[in-house]
C-alpha cells in the first residue's frame, strides 16, 4: 500500500462526493417510501433504471438534451409510482412481503429493459460528456456536478415539504401511528399514492443522472441495491438529507480506499458500515 | 396438525431410491443436468427455510454460505488436489463455521429481525465476496476446475452429478423434515410469533436459532460444493450475486415456508418454469414471468402453495371446534375433577421465592427500588398497589425479562437473578401476561405444548407434549379449541390459555398478572375457582390484581406495593385497614 499523491487523493475525495451525490439522490425516493409507507421498493432501482434508458433513447435518437428530458420522465414516472401504489394499497403488505413483491417487479422491468434495449451496453454520448472544469489542479466534469446539484437541492426541497406543510406532518404522523393519524383526518391512502408518486419521480431523477454518467445494462439494476439500502440506512429511514450526507460520507470512503488499496475492494467499505449500522443501533433503521 | 408425518422419512427415501435409477436408463445428459438443477435449488431453498422459514428470519445471505461451500471445494480440490467427495464434509463445515460466527453476534442484538436481518446477512454475502475476490482464494480471474477428476459414481459424469444432487436433496429432505417433527421444530415456530414469549416458556431461542442456522449453512455449503465441480469454473460475481438469496426466498415463499416439503415444490415449479422458458429465445420472458408469478404468489397466497391447498393448517379443526360459552363452562365442570392429583395445600411456612433488595431502574428511573418479598409454598399471595408501583416489573424481574438492576432472587434456595427467562422457566417459574400473549400462528394445542415441552416438566417427544398439552387444555376447559387459532378465541380463552401454558410447564411457581383484567364477572368467578384449583394441585401462586374482591377472596397474604417500594404485608383484612394503604389506595382523606 503505498500513499498517493495529494493531488490524487483530493481528487478521490472529490469524485466520493460526486458518486455518493448519486447514492443520496437513489437514497432518497428508496428511504422516504420504506419510511413513511413500510413499502421496501426494490423496484424504486428498476424505475430509476427504467427512466435512464427513456433518457437515453430521447436524446440518442430522438435528439433531445438529456436534461429537458427530465421534463417528460419526471411526469411519467410520477404516475406510474402512483398507479402503482394504488393498486399495492388494496392488499395489506408487510415491509418483507413489499420486498419481495417489489423484486418481482423489477425482475419484470429488467426483462421489459433487455427485451427492448438489449443486454448490451449503452453509453449515451451527450455534450455534457465532454464538458469539464478545473478548480486548481482538480477536475470537475459536469455531468458529476449536475447530479450533485439535482441531489443537493431535491433533498432541500423534501426536507422542507415534510417539516413545514400540511402534508409533510400527515405523512410523518401517519408513519408514526396510521390509526391514530387517520382518526385525525388524516387521509392515509391519497398521501401514500402522493408520496409513492413522488418517490418514483425522483427515481427518474436519479435515472436521469445515471445516463448521464455511466454506462447502462439492465443486469446493472443490483449493482446499486446494497450500497444504496447502506446509505438509507445510515441516513435513518423516512429522512430527507440523511441519504445524501449518509451517501456522500459512504461515496467519499470508497473513493479513498479506491486510491489507497484497489477498487476491488471498494465495497468492503459501505456493507462494513450497514452492518455495524445494523449491529449497533439497529433501532434507528 | 403433525398426523401421519412418520411416513414423510419413508416417503423421502423411497422416491430417492426410486430416482437413484434414473442414470441407468440411459436418459441424454441434458435431462439429468436439468434435474440436477431441480435437486440444486430443492436443496438451497429448504436449507434456507429452516432457519428463515420456521423461525421467521429471512436471511438473504444465502448466497454467502452456498459461496462458502464453493470457494472451500475450489480450493480444496483445485489448488490442493483433494480428491472432490471428501471436499463436500469440509465445504458443509465451513459453512456451517460462518453461519454460527455469524448467528453468535447478530442472535445477541435483539431488534436484528426481518427486513434488517435481511439486509445486514446481504451485506455479509458482499464482503465475503469482497474478500475473497481479493485474496489469493480467488484473486480476481476465477478458479478452474476443469482438471479435477469427476467421480465415477454413475455410469456417466452428468449421472454422477444428479445422484450427488439426490443425495443432498435427500439429505436435506429428512433433515427439513426432522427438525419439522421435532422439539427443536416447534421451539422454532415458537419463537417466530414472539421471542420473549418462547424464552419465558423455557424456549432457549438464542440456542435454538443457532441450531437452526448451523444446519441450514450446513446443507448450501454442501449444495455450493457439488456445485462448484458441476459448473467447474466459479467466480465471486457469479457465485456471490443476489440470484442465489433471492432465487431461495422466491421458491420458499411460493410453496410455503410453514411446512417442511413447501421450499421443495417452490423449487420444482421454478426451475421447470425457468427451463421452459431457456428453450429458444424466451430467457427474457422466463426472468419476466418468475417475476409475476412472485408478484401473484405475494398478493394472492402469502402463505404459499401449501397453505392455499389446505393440506394443513387450522381448517378442519375449526370446522369441529365452535361451541358456546356455555358450553365450555359445562366441559371445564365436567373436567374438574380429571385433574392430576390434588396434593393438599402444604403448610404455608417454607420459603419457596426469597427476594432481597431487588431493583430494577430504567435510565435512572426507579421502577422498582429495593423489595424484601418472601413467597412461602403453597400459598396465594396477593401482590397489589396502585399503577405503576412496581408490580409487573417484580414480575418481569423475576421471570427473566429483565435483569434486576440490584438485588438476589432465591428460588428453592437457588440464585435465579439475572439468569435467562428460559432457565428461570426451566427451574419451575412460569408467569402469564396481562395482555395474553400466544403464539399466533400455532394452534392452541400447540401453544400448550411448547410450555409443557421446554418447561420444567422438559418432555422430549412431540406425542408427549401433545399429551400433557390436552390434560391442561381440559383443565382450563378449552379442549374444545385445541385445533384453533389463537385469534379464533375471545379475551376470556386467551386468558385461559395464558393459564393453560403457565400450568403446562408443571411451576412450582406460577406469577399471574391481572388475569381478571378485562373480564365479566361470570367469567371472574371461573377464574377465581380455575386459580383455587391451580394451588390444590400444588403449585404456589404469586396473583397481581386490581379487583380487590377477588384479591380478598383468594389470596393467603398479601404485600402492597407503592412507588416502587413495600408498603406493607400480611394477613389481606388486616393490612387493607392500614392507613398508610389506604392512602396509596384512595388518596389522603383531608378537611
Amino acid at each position: 500500500m503505498n500513499l498517493p499523491s495529494l493531488t490524487l487523493l483530493s481528487q478521490s475525495v472529490l469524485s466520493g462526493i460526486f458518486i455518493g451525490s448519486l447514492y443520496g439522490l437513489l437514497g432518497l425516493g428508496l428511504g422516504l417510501s420504506w419510511g413513511l409507507l413500510r413499502l421496501i421498493n426494490l423496484a424504486h432501482f428498476a424505475f430509476a433504471f427504467l427512466a435512464a434508458y427513456v433518457c437515453y433513447q430521447l436524446s440518442s435518437v430522438g435528439g433531445m438534451d438529456p436534461l429537458v428530458t427530465l421534463a417528460i420522465v419526471v411526469p411519467a414516472f410520477f404516475a406510474l409510482g402512483a398507479a402503482l401504489q394504488a393498486l399495492m394499497a388494496r392488499f395489506a403488505l408487510t415491509p418483507l412481503n413489499s420486498l419481495l413483491l417489489t423484486f418481482g417487479l423489477t425482475g419484470i422491468v429488467e426483462a421489459l429493459i433487455q427485451w427492448i434495449w438489449t443486454a448490451d451496453f449503452r453509453r449515451l454520448e451527450s455534450h455534457y460528456a465532454q464538458q469539464k472544469f478545473r478548480i486548481g489542479e482538480l477536475f470537475v466534469p459536469v455531468p458529476e456536478l449536475v447530479t450533485l446539484v439535482l441531489a443537493v437541492a431535491l433533498s432541500l426541497c423534501v426536507w422542507a415539504v415534510l417539516r413545514f406543510t400540511d402534508v409533510g406532518k400527515a405523512l410523518r404522523a401517519a408513519a408514526e401511528d396510521a390509526p391514530v393519524a387517520a382518526a385525525f383526518g388524516v387521509n392515509p391512502r391519497r398521501n401514500g399514492i402522493l408520496l409513492a408518486g413522488t418517490s418514483s419521480a425522483l427515481a427518474a431523477v436519479a435515472g436521469v443522472c445515471l445516463a448521464l454518467t455511466f454506462t447502462l445494462a439492465p443486469s446493472q439494476i443490483y449493482a446499486w441495491v446494497g450500497v444504496v439500502f447502506a446509505a438509507v440506512m445510515l441516513g435513518g429511514l423516512g429522512s430527507a438529507l440523511g441519504p445524501l450526507v449518509a451517501g456522500i460520507v459512504i461515496g467519499v470512503s470508497e473513493a479513498v480506499t479506491m486510491a489507497v488499496t484497489a477498487p476491488s475492494w471498494a465495497p468492503i467499505v459501505s456493507f462494513t458500515l450497514l452492518i455495524l449500522i445494523l449491529l449497533l443501533r439497529p433501532g434507528k433503521a | 396438525v403433525k398426523r401421519g408425518l412418520p411416513l414423510a422419512p419413508l416417503g423421502i427415501l423411497a422416491a430417492a431410491a426410486l430416482l437413484a435409477t434414473l442414470p441407468w436408463l440411459r436418459l441424454p445428459a441434458f435431462y439429468e443436468s436439468l434435474l440436477y438443477l431441480v435437486l440444486h435449488w430443492i436443496v438451497l431453498a429448504t436449507s434456507w427455510n429452516l432457519l428463515s422459514g420456521y423461525a421467521g428470519y429471512f436471511s438473504f445471505g444465502h448466497g454467502a454460505y452456498f459461496g462458502a461451500g464453493v470457494y472451500t471445494t475450489a480450493t480444496l480440490a483445485g489448488k490442493f488436489d483433494w480428491p472432490f467427495l471428501a471436499t463436500l464434509p469440509v465445504a458443509a463445515g465451513i459453512a456451517a463455521l460462518l453461519g454460527l460466527a455469524l448467528g453468535a453476534v447478530v442472535f445477541r442484538v435483539r431488534r436484528v429481525r426481518g427486513e434488517l436481518f435481511a439486509l445486514l446477512t446481504l451485506a455479509v454475502t458482499f464482503v465475503l465476496a469482497t474478500i475473497i475476490l481479493n485474496t489469493p482464494i480467488d484473486g480476481g480471474p476465477g478458479v478452474y476446475l476443469n482438471a479435477v477428476p469427476v467421480p465415477g459414481l454413475g455410469p456417466t459424469q452428468s449421472g454422477t452429478f444428479y445422484l450427488l444432487a439426490l443425495a443432498a436433496a435427500t439429505l436435506t429432505l429428512l433433515v427439513a423434515w426432522g427438525v419439522y417433527a421435532s422439539k427443536l421444530g416447534l421451539a422454532l415456530f415458537a419463537l417466530h410469533d414472539d421471542e420473549d414469549a418462547a424464552e419465558v416458556m423455557g424456549v432457549p431461542t438464542y440456542g435454538c436459532k443457532l441450531a437452526a442456522f448451523a444446519l441450514s449453512c450446513a446443507l448450501a455449503g454442501l449444495a455450493g460444493g457439488i456445485h462448484a465441480l458441476f459448473i467447474s469454473y466459479v467466480t465471486t460475481g457469479e457465485v456471490f450475486s443476489i440470484t442465489v438469496p433471492l432465487t431461495v426466498v422466491l421458491m420458499s415463499v411460493l410453496g410455503g415456508t410453514r411446512h417442511w416439503a413447501g421450499p421443495a415444490i417452490g423449487a420444482t415449479l421454478i426451475t421447470g418454469l425457468l427451463y421452459a422458458f431457456t428453450a429458444g429465445d424466451a430467457a427474457v420472458l422466463g426472468k419476466a414471468a418468475v417475476g409475476a408469478v412472485l408478484i401473484a404468489a405475494i398478493l394472492f397466497m402469502p402463505n404459499g402453495i401449501l397453505a392455499r391447498a389446505g393440506r394443513y393448517g387450522t381448517g378442519r379443526a375449526k370446522a369441529l371446534a365452535p361451541s358456546g360459552p356455555a358450553a365450555e363452562r359445562a366441559s371445564a365442570l365436567a373436567h374438574a375433577d380429571a385433574t392430576p392429583a390434588s396434593t393438599p395445600p402444604v403448610r404455608a411456612s417454607e420459603v419457596l421465592l426469597r427476594a432481597r433488595g431487588l431493583a430494577k431502574s430504567f435510565r435512572g428511573l426507579a421502577a422498582l427500588g429495593g423489595v424484601n418479598v418472601d413467597v412461602r409454598r403453597g400459598e396465594i399471595l396477593g401482590l397489589i398497589g396502585p399503577n405503576g408501583s412496581g408490580k409487573s416489573t417484580f414480575i418481569n424481574v423475576v421471570s427473566g425479562h429483565y435483569v434486576p438492576t440490584a438485588g438476589s432472587v432465591e428460588f428453592e434456595g437457588r440464585a435465579v437473578a439475572g439468569l435467562p427467562a428460559h432457565r428461570i422457566a426451566r427451574a419451575g417459574i412460569a408467569r402469564t401476561y396481562q395482555i395474553p400473549r400466544p403464539f399466533a400462528h400455532l394452534s392452541v394445542l400447540d401453544n400448550v405444548a411448547v410450555a409443557a415441552m421446554f418447561g420444567s416438566a422438559n418432555l422430549r417427544t412431540r406425542a408427549e407434549g401433545t399429551r400433557e398439552a390436552m390434560k391442561w387444555l381440559a383443565f382450563t376447559g378449552l379442549e374444545t379449541k385445541a385445533g384453533a387459532r389463537p385469534e379464533d378465541l375471545n379475551l376470556h380463552q386467551r386468558k385461559f390459555l395464558e393459564l393453560a401454558r403457565a400450568l403446562a410447564s408443571r411451576p412450582r411457581l406460577v406469577l399471574l398478572d391481572e388475569v381478571l383484567c378485562g373480564l365479566t364477572p361470570s367469567e371472574m368467578n371461573d377464574a377465581v375457582a380455575l386459580i383455587r384449583r391451580i394451588r390444590d394441585q400444588g403449585a404456589t401462586v404469586v396473583f397481581v390484581e386490581h379487583v380487590m374482591h377477588a384479591v380478598m377472596a383468594l389470596t393467603d397474604r398479601i404485600v402492597v406495593f407503592d412507588q416502587g417500594q413495600l408498603l406493607a404485608e400480611g394477613e389481606a383484612q388486616s393490612v387493607m385497614r392500614q392507613p398508610a394503604v389506604m392512602t396509596a389506595y384512595l388518596g389522603r382523606a383531608h378537611a
